[in-house]
């Protein structure tokens, strides 16, 4: 064992990876501190605070406004910390969230400001006892309000008539179940991407491949065991990023877990494969970075991770599914949260391991040793 | 040549436009150190990148124990070993590691590992990281490396620059061992003259991709029958002409130093007439020394600067 040039090769990198704490910390206290952070962040809403800038047209006074909102459940409150008031009402109720509205009375310029700031979903002016609503119809907040506030002047009640709220809290519906698997998958990427390039490159850059070549040692071993150690140390970073979200967030694999470990280990290839071309002219780590960035960006951004790729305009979509990233993350995502095995994820462990396969004997072609 | 291990025989290697070797021919012998030395771009790396296999000659023929790269490849590997001019090995393996990966390479047990670094002297040094040694003792573990295989044939490219002379003289120490102890034939390449000397049985000088002269120290400084040096320091101006019919072989001004230098048959047969010829002309000397030729006298003789330029 101790004289296998193979096994000295992937335990040099796995050394590597355990002595660096910079190293440590990247890949397995970043991605569980980002997982917890977006969690959070997206989660826990239970009270929504809205706030609507209302401007009184010059003509009327705000006798009048406050007359016709006399007639609504808004309460007048009065904020003790600028001396202005409001009116507030909470909307909604247990089952489908509370939204708690707060309609204050401002100037047109300060109203604008709020908006910009970000600190009001909308401006209601009045215009002849008729209310007019100003927000950016590509909003969905703006909308919502708008359905909200209008039905609720109009007097009508939409929370109670003739239906039934039900609150889904079903594993797989929850934005954390739609996160976690996206991460580990775009861990992956991560890991695979700049574990091998840069590895390869500061090895070139360092004369270290020169002096190693100049021996026996076998070079397909080399690059091959890049790959098994990256493979062992994927495994160590999503079983940490698992164990957290399965303890924190209460995350499950519903689906095969041999087919994650199957599909799991095409999606190191496929990067594995993209690392190795990437790799494979590049002398300089500065010019190494900006490739790596160029590939990983791109997918980080469109593949699905923090947001649904059905967001982009349709014509794009089937473009963004033939990203490795999507195709590792959509199959990920669909074993953890919609009990898939091998009969929903085998066209995509089939995919990855292609790509990886042929990017991999292109960039081993074109290799630079010396 | 008979009983030679290496062979390179009118060798060319261009880059673009640059002639970074321009026609090289020499051998070495089994059991022979040989230097080649030269001033930074001279041809030295790429002369020994191209007997490591590295490069691939524009023309000429390299031979190794009668095989060359092309054909033989996987024999060459076990029949040369090396230190590059710059390894950076990686920074957080041991120093042991380090040398068990190149180890594996070879198939080599684990007591040549520990034979090798103790060779080397970095016992003491084994289980630190690469990354918290200092420039000699990285140098050490790249000679180690290159000692694992016992190799016929050692290549190392400028073993010692950037060392202090007591690192640079440990690293000499090691190699005359290995001179004592077996056959290994080692090529060298230096920019210092008493790196070359104290070492090597041989001596080859480059510049500009071409050899200047090769041979032992004493047929170098031999030849032309030009072997003792008369070296003075004036402040007035010296015209060549001021020793004109007079036995003397070369005036070599060095600017570096502002001295000129004459290079004489025999300093007792020629100082009286100098002195006489200085009186005459009513220079005044503001230092006089009297010595042997040695390799830098040489190498500015031949290309007009010194070996570190």
């Amino acid at each position: 064992m101790q004289k296998n040039p193979f096994i000295q090769l992937i335990l040099i990198q796995i050394r590597e990876f355990y002595r660096e704490p910079a190293v440590l910390f990247w890949s397995l206290l970043f991605p569980v501190l980002m997982a917890w952070g977006l969690g959070i962040a997206f989660n826990k809403k239970p009270e929504v605070t809205k706030t609507i800038a209302i401007v009184i047209n010059e003509k009327e006074s705000l006798e009048d406004f406050e007359k016709f909102i006399s007639k609504t459940n808004f309460e007048k409150k009065q904020d003790s910390l600028t001396n202005t008031y409001y009116y507030s009402m909470n909307y909604g109720n247990e089952n489908m969230g509370i939204t708690h509205f707060r309609l204050k009375p401002v100037s047109w310029n300060q109203a604008e400001l709020m908006v910009k700031r970000g600190n009001a979903s909308m401006i209601i002016t009045t215009n002849d006892k008729k209310l007019e609503y100003n927000f950016d119809k590509y909003s969905s907040d703006g909308q919502l309000v708008y359905l909200q506030l209008s039905s609720l002047f109009d007097g009508k009640n939409i929370t109670s008539q003739q239906s039934v709220i039900k609150p889904m809290s079903e594993k797989g519906t929850r934005y954390i179940d739609f996160l976690i698997p996206g991460l580990i998958a775009m861990n992956v990427m991560m890991s695979t991407m700049w574990g091998i390039s840069y590895t390869l490159i500061e090895a070139r850059t360092k004369k270290l491949l020169r002096r190693m070549v100049a021996t026996p040692m076998k070079r397909w071993e080399y690059i091959l065991s890049h790959i098994v150690a990256r493979i062992v140390l994927c495994f160590i970073e999503a079983t940490i990023i698992f164990l957290f979200a399965y303890y924190y967030f209460d995350i499950t694999i519903a689906g095969s877990i041999s087919a994650f470990v199957v599909l799991f280990i095409s999606g190191i290839i496929a990067f594995s494969g993209l690392s190795v071309l990437i790799a494979s002219r590049t002398s300089k780590t500065q010019v190494g970075n900006g490739l790596i960035n160029l590939v990983v960006m791109p997918m980080m951004m469109l593949s699905g991770i923090y947001f649904s790729y059905h967001n982009f305009p349709d014509f794009v979509v089937p473009f963004i599914q033939a990203l490795p990233l999507t195709m590792l993350a959509d199959g990920v995502k669909a074993i953890f949260n919609e009990s898939a095995g091998f009969l929903q994820v085998w066209k995509y462990i089939l995919i990855l391991n292609t790509f990886g396969l042929i990017t991999f004997v292109i960039g081993l072609k074109f290799y630079k040793w010396y | 040549m008979e009983n030679s291990i290496l062979e390179v025989k009118d060798v060319f290697k261009n880059f673009k436009e640059v002639k970074a070797v321009d026609g090289v021919s020499f051998f070495v012998k089994k059991g022979e150190y040989v230097a080649l030395l030269g001033p930074n771009g001279a041809g030295k790396t790429t002369t020994v990148e191209m007997i490591e296999g590295i490069q691939i000659p524009t023309h000429g023929k390299i031979s190794i124990m009668g095989m060359n790269w092309k054909n033989n490849e996987n024999k060459l590997h076990h029949l040369i070993s090396l230190s590059l001019q710059e390894t950076r090995f990686i920074d957080k393996l041991r120093v042991w590691e380090t040398v068990q990966l190149f180890a594996s390479f070879y198939g080599l047990s684990k007591s040549r590992v520990d034979e090798v670094i103790e060779i080397v002297a970095l016992t003491e040094k084994r289980k630190s990281y690469v990354e918290n040694l200092s420039g000699g003792q990285r140098q050490k573990l790249a000679l180690a490396i290159a000692l694992l295989n016992n190799a016929p044939l050692l290549l190392l490219d400028e073993p010692t620059t950037g060392l202090d002379p007591s690192a640079r003289r440990e690293i000499w120490n090691i190699l005359m061992n290995l001179k004592k102890n077996n056959n290994t034939s080692l090529i060298l390449t230096t920019h210092y003259m008493e790196e070359a000397e104290y070492l090597c049985d041989r001596i080859i000088i480059m510049d500009k991709g071409k050899i200047l002269a090769q041979g032992t120290l004493d047929e170098l400084l031999s030849a032309n029958n030009s072997k003792e040096i008369i070296e003075f320091t004036t402040n007035d101006d010296v015209h060549e002409q001021f020793l004109d019919g007079e036995d003397v072989y070369k005036l070599i001004w060095d600017k570096n130093t502002n001295s000129r230098k004459l290079i004489v048959k025999s300093i007792v047969e020629q100082l009286p007439v100098f002195l006489q010829k200085v009186n005459e002309s009513g220079i005044r000397l503001t230092r006089l020394e009297c010595r042997k030729l040695t390799l830098d006298d040489l190498f500015i003789s031949m290309t007009g600067k010194h070996l570190g330029d």
